[in-house]
C-alpha cells in the first residue's frame, strides 16, 4: 500500500521529478559542491564543505523521515546489504570520485554550469554504465550473493531501539561538526 | 554577485528537507546513479542495437531506459544547476581546477582523459554498490541502512588513499 501522503501519481509524479531535481541541482551548485577542488580537498581534509552538506542532510532528513515513518506517513527504501558488492563498489567509487573530481550527481550538475571535464566524465559514466550492464549476469552470480544480508538497518544490526540510533546519529553529526570547526580554526 | 555560495549547513538542511518531501509526497528517495544507468542503456541502443539492450537482464529489470521519475530527476538536476549558475553569473565553459593543475599541469587533454576514465570507474562502482553519494550516502545513511553507512565509510577511505596517491604532491595548492 502506498503511504497516505504519497498523493503524487502518474504524470504529476514525472513533473514532480523535474521540480525536485531542479531544487536539488540548484542546492548542489549553491552549496559549492559542484566544484572539483571542493570535492577533492575533502579527501585531503582541507575543505569540509561536502561533509557539512551531507551530514546535515542526513541528520535533518533522517529525523524527519523517521517521524513520518513512525506515523505510517512514509515508507523506508532500504538497499540490500551485499557486503562484497557494496564494499568493492564503494572502494572503486572512491577511486573514480577522486580521479573524476565529482560524484555522479555533482558531476551532472557541474556539466550544466559549463564544466568540460565534468562532461567528459559524464561520457565516461555512460561507458561505465554500459560495462556494468554487460557484466551484470556474472556479477549477479558471483559478487552480489557474497555476504548478502538483505535490507538490514542499524537498529537491527546493533539491537538498539530506533530512537537511540537516531539520537546517536544526531550526536555523531554534532561531534563531526565540532571536530571540523576545530580543524578549520587550526588551518 | 561575487560570492554566490550559501552556508553549507543551510544547504545540507534544505537537501534534508527536500528528501523529507520526496519520501513523503512522492514515495521516492533522492538518487542519481540508477537514472544514469538508464541513460547508459539509451546510449547503448545505437551501439549494441535495441534488441540487445532489451535482452540485457540489468536494463530489462533494474535500469529500464525510459523517461521516468529517475531520469527526469536528472534533467531537473541539470536545469537547477544551470539556473543557479546563470542567476549568479557563474556559468563558465572551463575545465581547470587548482588541485589538478598543481599535480598534473595545465594540459586540458590530460584532464579530460582523466575525467573520462574517472567517469567509467565511478559509474561501475556506483552500479556494483547499487548506489552513489546520493542514493547510499544521503538516502541510505539517513534511513540508517547498513548498506548506506558501509558505502559512505569505504568510499571515504578509498578516496583518502587515492587522493594521497594522485595529488599527494599538491598539498600546497
Amino acid at each position: 500500500m502506498m503511504p497516505f501522503l504519497a498523493f503524487l501519481t502518474g504524470s504529476e509524479l514525472l513533473w514532480a521529478a523535474v521540480g525536485f531535481g531542479l531544487l536539488f541541482g540548484f542546492l548542489l551548485h549553491r552549496g559549492g559542491v559542484t566544484d572539483f577542488d571542493v570535492i577533492v580537498r575533502l579527501f585531503q581534509f582541507r575543505d569540509f564543505t561536502v561533509l557539512k552538506v551531507m551530514m546535515t542532510a542526513i541528520a535533518v532528513g533522517g529525523v524527519g523521515i523517521a517521524i513520518l515513518h513512525g506515523q505510517d506517513l512514509a515508507q523506508y527504501h532500504i538497499k540490500a546489504t551485499n557486503l562484497l558488492a557494496v564494499g568493492l563498489g564503494a572502494a572503486i567509487f572512491g577511486v573514480g570520485m577522486v580521479l573524476y573530481g565529482y560524484c555522479p550527481g555533482t558531476g551532472l550538475a557541474a556539466v550544466a554550469t559549463g564544466r568540460m571535464d565534468a562532461l567528459a566524465g559524464l561520457a565516461g559514466m555512460m561507458v561505465g554504465g554500459i560495462a556494468y550492464a554487460l557484466t551484470f549476469d556474472w556479477v549477479a552470480a558471483n559478487i552480489l550473493p557474497v555476504g548478502a544480508y538483505g535490507k538490514l538497518r542499524l537498529p537491527e544490526l546493533l539491537g538498539l531501539p530506533e530512537w537511540v540510533c537516531y539520537a546517536g546519529l544526531v550526536a555523531m553529526a554534532a561531534g563531526i561538526f565540532a571536530l571540523v570547526a576545530k580543524a578549520e580554526k587550526k588551518a | 554577485m561575487k560570492n554566490p555560495r550559501w552556508n553549507p549547513y543551510l544547504v545540507g538542511m534544505l537537501i534534508g528537507l527536500l528528501s523529507i518531501v520526496t519520501f513523503s509526497v512522492a514515495n521516492k528517495p533522492l538518487g542519481m546513479s540508477t537514472g544514469l544507468a538508464q541513460a547508459a542503456g539509451a546510449c547503448a541502443m545505437p551501439i549494441l542495437g535495441s534488441d540487445q539492450v532489451a535482452a540485457n537482464t540489468y536494463w530489462a529489470k533494474t535500469a529500464i531506459p525510459a523517461w521516468d521519475y529517475s531520469t527526469l530527476f536528472l534533467v531537473g538536476t541539470m536545469a537547477g544547476a544551470l539556473l543557479s549558475a546563470l542567476l549568479c553569473g557563474a556559468f563558465k565553459v572551463s575545465s581547470e581546477s587548482s588541485v589538478w593543475i598543481a599535480s598534473f599541469g595545465p594540459s586540458k587533454a590530460k584532464r579530460l582523459v582523466a575525467a573520462f576514465l574517472g567517469g567509467i570507474i565511478i559509474m561501475y562502482g556506483a552500479r556494483l554498490a547499487d548506489g552513489c553519494t546520493s542514493g547510499h550516502g544521503i538516502s541510505g545513511c539517513l534511513q540508517l541502512a547498513v548498506s548506506g553507512w558501509l558505502f559512505f565509510i569505504v568510499m571515504f577511505a578509498s578516496g583518502i588513499l587515492t587522493a594521497k596517491l594522485l595529488y599527494g604532491r599538491s598539498v600546497q595548492a
